[in-house]
């Protein structure tokens, strides 16, 4: 684990912190850093900013830190924090946010593996309506880790494939217009 | 009993046999599943992270669809379940979604099937259908985040100690241990991603339910099973410590006791061969 350095002393400064409240609908401003998030997250183990330093870090207004932490990409979604916060801040959601920020902004990651595969998923839905998995997973790996990283994973694809477990032909939604209309608005709508 | 079913995106694919033994196990117990008309992707765990709005809208397009067949919707995978749910609250709170006409009503229930048989179908007639007891095996449920994380949007009324799997397979005789690990992350999408990170957490799930004396883990989720199963072999060479735990479906274990003719079937699509243990304990 990489421990990120944070400057210290940090100058508040309001602008990042509003932004986010503003996108996610969280009120960051009501965490009283009792680090329960902290305790009960699966994954510190692989963060750079562990989750009630990441709000404190929105907080105080460290934009750059926290957008190219590996904290955002790493997190699982498993929502653990969000159940768990005594002050009902939707922590997961602020992590989604924090994602959205920083694709939108294309910051770089050393954690890069995850928003591609997520574009991977999303392209999946939006050409077929639904997920095909096994391009999907064609589509992540070669994206992500290049032939080799293709060929390291046939053997395990042909074990699933013996296994029934790929379908050969993704079934497509009939309202695949309607799915893709969804895809045009939102992103419209950022 | 008739309800709507929402199958989800793995159920003919990676999680084939949870989607045959569903329809087997729902057959048997009298329950007729209409499968949504048209459904598609709820968005899963992808849409949320780039977009808030697009991960809404693709959930909810199929509770309009819900909506119109006017039966109450079960849904076998995790993800799935909760991406509807979310979608739900936000219509609940009058939000305006995208692709939802304004007339939408709700008016049915969004049931995960764990929670769909032991509270809808009920014990009683559960039980019924068994006709071999599970008393040979000692099983942990292992529920994941989802269906669970966070209650408000789930509705779960024990977020940190689920009991419906629990509840069914102990109506099915079985020896279930009890466990603390029931709602921990198996990893989820980080298996392809960072996957170092996912068997780092698939492994404390295996060694808890190891040290709770279970010989196998009940599962209701496709990514769940995926992370659990498929990962024991990678995990025992890297860290040189045996890992070999049959995981099952809930389903798949019903099926077993209500001596359902596919059974074998589903428990060859399994990357740790459940069937050993399943003999042994004289279920097959």
């Amino acid at each position: 684990m990489v421990i990120a350095q944070l400057p210290q002393p940090v100058k508040p400064d309001s602008k990042f912190r509003k932004e986010v409240e503003e996108l996610s609908g969280e009120k960051i401003s009501a965490c009283f850093q009792c680090e329960k998030c902290t305790n009960g997250c699966p994954v510190t183990f692989a963060m750079d900013i562990v989750p009630h330093r990441l709000i404190r870090s929105v907080h105080m207004g460290l934009k750059d830190e926290v957008l190219s932490s590996d904290t955002i990409w790493v997190c699982a979604s498993c929502e653990t924090c969000t159940t768990r916060c005594p002050n009902g801040i939707d922590i997961a959601h602020i992590m989604d946010t924090l994602r959205q920020i920083a694709q939108r902004e294309g910051r770089k990651t050393s954690q890069n593996n995850v928003p591609v595969f997520h574009s991977a998923f999303l392209s999946s839905i939006r050409r077929h309506g639904r997920v095909a998995e096994m391009e999907m997973a064609l589509a992540y790996y070669l994206k992500a880790e290049g032939p080799a990283g293709l060929i390291k994973q046939a053997g395990k694809g042909l074990e699933m494939f013996l296994k029934g477990k790929i379908k050969p032909i993704p079934s497509r939604v009939g309202g695949l217009g309607q799915v893709k209309s969804l895809f045009k608005k939102a992103e419209k709508r950022g | 009993m008739k309800v709507s079913y929402y199958p989800g995106c793995s159920l003919d694919g990676t999680a084939r046999e949870y989607g045959e033994s569903v329809e087997m196990v729902c057959r048997e117990l009298g329950v007729e599943l209409e499968e949504l008309e048209d459904w598609s992707c709820c968005g899963s765990s992808s849409a949320h992270v780039s977009n808030d709005m697009l991960a809404v809208s693709l959930a909810a397009r199929n509770l309009e669809i819900a909506a119109s067949a006017g039966m109450d919707l079960v849904v076998p995978c995790a993800a799935c379940y909760q991406r509807l749910k979310v979608a739900e609250k936000e219509l609940a709170a009058g939000k305006k979604v995208e692709g939802v006409s304004k007339k939408f009503q709700g008016g049915f229930k969004i049931k995960h099937i764990a929670d769909f048989f032991w509270e809808n179908v009920g014990e009683q007639l559960i039980s019924s259908k068994a006709k071999k007891s599970l008393s040979t095996l000692s099983p942990v449920c292992y529920y994941g985040c989802l269906t669970a994380r966070p209650p408000r949007i789930t509705d779960a009324r024990n977020p940190e100690n689920p009991q419906s799997m629990d509840n069914v397979l102990q109506s099915l005789g079985a020896n279930v241990k009890k466990w603390s690990y029931k709602t921990d992350c198996c990893g989820g999408s980080l298996i392809l991603t960072r996957p170092d990170i996912a068997w780092k957490l698939v492994q404390k799930i295996m060694d808890m339910a190891t040290e709770a004396g279970a010989d196998c883990i009940a599962v209701s989720c496709p990514m769940c099973m995926t992370n659990l199963d498929s990962t024991q072999k990678e995990i025992s060479r890297n860290t040189g410590k045996e890992y070999h735990i049959p995981i099952l479906y809930v389903t798949e274990l019903m099926g077993i006791s209500f001596e359902i003719l596919s059974v074998k079937k589903w428990l060859r699509r399994h990357t740790v061969d459940p069937q050993p243990l399943l003999s042994r304990a004289g279920l097959i």
